[in-house]
C-alpha cells in the first residue's frame, strides 16, 4: 500500500445539476462544472498545498478525496480504497478538519471528545493514552482540557480539532482552510504541529488554504486550482522563483515627503505620508529598503503586504 | 471473517461505543440546570390545570369516565406530564440543526452509523430527562391529588421498559421528520406539523381513552399511542394480563418498523448528499 501513491486523481470531474425557475412551471436545467478535469496524485508522506481562489473547487474536491461526494467522472483512488463506496473503511484511516465546522462536543470538555473518540476510532488503549498525552503536551491543551467546547477561543478550538483528528494515528489528514480566522501565534502553533506531525509520523497531509504563507512554511509542492482546473502543480520553491517573489513595502514617514526614488523599487503609490514600494525579493530584502528609507527621511510605521492568492491567480492567467 | 469471535468482540466494541456516546449525552443534558428547574415548574404546572379538568370532567360524570376514576385520570395528566421530554413530545432540533447548516458532514466521516449514533445520543438524554423532569412532577402532583400506583411490584419493571420503548418511538419519529430536512431544506414547517399529531395522537391533549370510539381506533391504529397512552395503560392497570404482552409487543412493533423507515431514509439522504453536494 505504500508504494502507491495516498491520493490519485485521474480526469476527475464533478457536475452539479441547477434547476431555475423560468415560469410557473418550466425549470431551466442547468449543469455546472465544479470540478473539470482535474489529475494530480500525492504521494505517501508528502504535505501539499492546494490553492484557489473562492469557488475555485477546492472544497468539491477535497470532498470527493474523503468520499462524502461522488465524482460525475473520472478515476479517484484514496489509500488504495474507492472513496464513496467504502467510506467507512476510509474513514478510519483518514483524518479530516473543517475551519468552519466542529467534529468536538459543544457542551463538554475537549477531554471527553478525546476520550469518546477512542471509542469511536477503536483504537488500542495504550496508543490512544500516548497520543493523548503527546497532543496535550504539543498542543498547550493543559489548561483548557477541563473547559466545555462553547467557552474556548477559536484558536484553542481549534488545536482541540486537530487533536480529534490525529488521535487515531490516520495515514492521511484532509484540512479546509484550518488556519482561517487564527491569529499570528495561533497560525504559528497549527503550523508547527502540522509540519512535526508529517516529519514524525510520516502523515500524508493535503490541505487547502487562502492563505499563502501556510504554503510557503509548510508545503514543499503546491497546486493551484481555478474554475474547476488545475492551473499549476509545482514545487513551492519553484513556484516562488517563478511567480511569488514580488511584495510591497508600506511605508508611512513622519511628514509627507515627495515619492522616493530607490535602485531596487519604485513607488507604486502615493497617499499623505503613505507610500507603497514593489520590490523583487530576488532581487533585494526588505530589511535593504528599510535601510536605505530610513537614511532618506524619518520612518513612523512600516509593513509588508504579501499578495494575495486571488492576484497570483490573475498573473498566471496573464503569463 | 466469519469468525464468532472477532463478530463477538465487533459486537462488544459496538455496544461500548453506544453506551459511551449515551453517557456523554446523558452528561450534556445534565449541565443546564436551571434550564430542568424550570422545566419541572412548567411541566408541573400544566400537570395541575390539566388534573384538575379531568377530575372535574370524572367528578360531573358521576366518578368514573369510560372507566377511569378521577386519580387514575389526575395521575394520567401528571404522568404525561412526566414523559413529556423523556419520549420527546416536543422533539428535538439538534439532527435538523446540523443537517440545515450542513454540519452533518463532519458526522459522515466517522466510522459510525448514523441512525446508531443518533440513538444512543437520544438515550443517554431521555435517561437524564427521566430521572431530572419525569419523576418531580408526579411527586409534586402527589401532594395535592390522589394518585393511583401500579398493584404489584413487577408492573413496575414492566412499565419501564414500555417507557424505554416509548422513548426509542419517539426517537424514530423525530430522527425521520429531522432526516426531511434534506429535502425540504427547512424544518420548521415539518418540526411543528409532528409537534402537534404527536401532542393530539399521542395522548398528550386528552387520554386517548376519552376521544370519540372510532377516533380512539384511529388514533391505537398510530404509532404515536405508543409514546404516551400505552405506557401509562400499564402503568393504571387499564391493560392487563395478555393485554400488557400486547401493548409493549404493539411498540416493539413500531420500533423496528420506524427505525427500518429510518434506515431508507437516511440511505436516500446520504446518497442524495453525496451525489448531489447537498
Amino acid at each position: 500500500m505504500s508504494d502507491q501513491p495516498a491520493i490519485t486523481l485521474s480526469d476527475i470531474g464533478k457536475t452539479y445539476v441547477v434547476r431555475t425557475k423560468a415560469g410557473a412551471l418550466r425549470r431551466h436545467r442547468n449543469e455546472v462544472k465544479a470540478v473539470d478535469g482535474v489529475s494530480f496524485a500525492v504521494e505517501a508522506g508528502e504535505m501539499v498545498g492546494y490553492l484557489g481562489p473562492n469557488g475555485a473547487g477546492k472544497s468539491t474536491t477535497i470532498k470527493m478525496i474523503t468520499g462524502i461526494l461522488t465524482p460525475t467522472s473520472g478515476r479517484l483512488r484514496v489509500l488504495g480504497l474507492k472513496p464513496v463506496a467504502q467510506r467507512r473503511m476510509l474513514a478510519k484511516h483518514i483524518g479530516v478538519v473543517f475551519g468552519q465546522r466542529s467534529q468536538l462536543w459543544w457542551d463538554l470538555p475537549l477531554i471527553d471528545s478525546f476520550d469518546l473518540l477512542h471509542h469511536v476510532y477503536a483504537t488500542e488503549p495504550g496508543r490512544h493514552k500516548h497520543n493523548v498525552a503527546e497532543f496535550i503536551d504539543r498542543l498547550d491543551l493543559g489548561e483548557f482540557l477541563t473547559t466545555p467546547v462553547r467557552q474556548l477561543s477559536l484558536g484553542q478550538r481549534m488545536r482541540g480539532e486537530l487533536t480529534a483528528a490525529l488521535l487515531h494515528d490516520p495515514e492521511l489528514v484532509v484540512l479546509d482552510e484550518p488556519t482561517i480566522g487564527l491569529d499570528v501565534v495561533s497560525k504559528h502553533a497549527v503550523r508547527t504541529f502540522l509540519q512535526d506531525v508529517n516529519a514524525q509520523r510520516g502523515t500524508t497531509v493535503l490541505l487547502t488554504t487562502h492563505d499563502l504563507d501556510d504554503v510557503e512554511q509548510l508545503c514543499k509542492r503546491m497546486l493551484i486550482i481555478d474554475h474547476g482546473r488545475v492551473l499549476l502543480d509545482q514545487s513551492v520553491a519553484d513556484f516562488k522563483k517563478e511567480h511569488g517573489t514580488r511584495r510591497t513595502l508600506v511605508v508611512e514617514f513622519e511628514h509627507v515627503v515627495d515619492p522616493v526614488q530607490l535602485a531596487h523599487a519604485t513607488v507604486a503609490r502615493c497617499e499623505g505620508p503613505q507610500q507603497w514600494l514593489s520590490f523583487d525579493r530576488s532581487v533585494t530584502t526588505a530589511a535593504a529598503l528599510i535601510s536605505e528609507l530610513a537614511e532618506l527621511h524619518a520612518i513612523r510605521d512600516l509593513s509588508i503586504d504579501e499578495p494575495e492568492i486571488e492576484d497570483l491567480v490573475r498573473g498566471l492567467y496573464k503569463s | 471473517m466469519g469468525d464468532a469471535g472477532v463478530d463477538g468482540a465487533r459486537v462488544g466494541a459496538f455496544l461500548t461505543l453506544m453506551v459511551e456516546v449515551a453517557r456523554r449525552s446523558f452528561r450534556r443534558a445534565s449541565h443546564y440546570r436551571l434550564a430542568t428547574a424550570a422545566g419541572v415548574f412548567v411541566n408541573t404546572v400544566f400537570g395541575y390545570l390539566r388534573a384538575s379538568v379531568l377530575v372535574f370532567v370524572a367528578a360531573s360524570s358521576g366518578g368514573m369516565v369510560r372507566g377511569l376514576s378521577g386519580s387514575d385520570l389526575a395521575t394520567y395528566a401528571f404522568m404525561s406530564q412526566g414523559l413529556i421530554m423523556v419520549v420527546g413530545v416536543f422533539g428535538d432540533t439538534e439532527l435538523s440543526d446540523r443537517i440545515r447548516t450542513g454540519d452533518v458532514v463532519v458526522d459522515l466521516y466517522r466510522p459510525v452509523d448514523l441512525q446508531m449514533w443518533w440513538l444512543a445520543t437520544w438515550i443517554g438524554k431521555a435517561a437524564f430527562q427521566a430521572a431530572a423532569r419525569g419523576i418531580p412532577p408526579v411527586v409534586l402532583g402527589a401532594i395535592a391529588f390522589d394518585l393511583t400506583w401500579p398493584d404489584h411490584w413487577w408492573l413496575w419493571l414492566v412499565f419501564v421498559v414500555s417507557v424505554v420503548l416509548a422513548s426509542v418511538v419517539g426517537f424514530t419519529v423525530r430522527f425521520c421528520s429531522a432526516l426531511a430536512t434534506f429535502w425540504l431544506l427547512d424544518s420548521r414547517g415539518i418540526d411543528q406539523m409532528v409537534t402537534f399529531t404527536v401532542g393530539f395522537f399521542a395522548g398528550m391533549l386528552l387520554p386517548l381513552t376519552l376521544f370519540p370510539q372510532w377516533l380512539e381506533t384511529v388514533a391505537r391504529a398510530l404509532p404515536f399511542a405508543s409514546m404516551v397512552q400505552l405506557p401509562i395503560d400499564i402503568y393504571l392497570g387499564t391493560a392487563s394480563g395478555s393485554e400488557i404482552v400486547w401493548t409493549l409487543a404493539q411498540q416493539a412493533g413500531w420500533c423496528v418498523a420506524l427505525l427500518g423507515l429510518g434506515r431508507v431514509m437516511m440511505a436516500s439522504a446520504t446518497r442524495k448528499v453525496v451525489v448531489q453536494g447537498g
